[in-house]
């Protein structure tokens, strides 16, 4: 693990919903991309960022079949940002809020992601050299 | 570490979730042993505000009678070494008495909020 900076990101919007998402994942990304060490606490819709079950479909309105279409899956952007830390040696920890995961039934998401609470958060934060809070609207 | 929380989107999803999620989270972080306050401005200057009901609400036969109690949730935030404040412009634009609030929580003038936020480590705003 990288010995140098750490960033927490609490995120809050579900995905395909906000612009801000797509923000949020390329300021993580540019944060890993330096070797910053990250934390997100998935908090409320954000928790469906990782699910599992996520699928890319087809877009008649395009004329495109799904591998035209290639559509980007926030599951794929979690997994890969876990992946680009791991070469990066930089610590990347995603924790769900457990209680906004099962209000929603998201308890089946890709591997790597922990279930936590606010006490969670709190302790990356305490130990973070800043935290980035991107709420919904 | 001083910490404040800044609540500006008020009424978010509220019924759905029974309180005001940021509200709950602020207590969650006190009770996890945060120094934490909370700002409160926009529309949620009117969470301290007495009077508040929420009447049941039925959706395809389904009636929701527990409704969120925010001004509830407020009261038993403030205290215990925690401040509620609520910005003055935000209550007087929307017309709340503050008499209407409840006595603990401080009403603060925006133009006093650069100060005010000096004095925490972190700031989040929701």
């Amino acid at each position: 693990m990288s010995k140098g900076k750490t960033l927490t990101f609490v995120l809050m919007d579900p995905p395909f919903e906000a612009s801000r998402t797509t923000t949020a994942m390329r300021a993580i990304d540019a944060a890993l991309r330096r070797g910053v060490n990250c934390n997100v606490f998935a908090y409320e819709g954000a928790v469906m960022l990782p699910f599992r079950h996520q699928q890319p479909h087809p877009n008649p309105v395009h004329g495109r079949d799904a591998a035209e279409e290639d559509h980007p899956l926030p599951r794929e952007w979690v997994a890969g940002l876990m992946a680009m830390a791991k070469e990066r040696d930089a610590a990347f920890n995603w924790v769900n809020c457990g209680l906004c995961v099962d209000e929603r039934g998201a308890g089946d998401a890709i591997d790597g992601v922990q279930r936590g609470t606010p006490a969670d958060l709190w302790k990356m934060a305490s130990t973070s050299d800043n935290t980035v809070v991107v709420a919904t609207a | 570490m001083k910490h404040l929380n800044i609540v500006s989107s008020a009424y978010r999803a509220t019924i759905e979730e029974q309180d005001d999620t940021v509200v709950w989270v602020t207590h969650c972080l006190r009770n996890a042993g945060a120094d934490i306050d909370m700002l409160l401005c926009g529309a949620a200057v009117n969470y301290p505000a007495a009077g508040q009901q929420v009447a049941p609400v039925t959706i395809g036969g389904r009636t929701q009678k527990h409704g969120p109690d925010v001004h509830e949730q407020i009261r038993t935030f403030v205290g215990n070494g925690s401040k509620v404040m609520a910005v003055r412009e935000d209550l007087d634009e929307r017309g709340i008495d503050h008499r209407r609030l409840l006595q603990e929580v401080q009403v603060i003038d925006r133009k006093a909020l650069p100060s005010l936020l000096k004095n925490y480590d972190r700031v989040w705003h929701w």
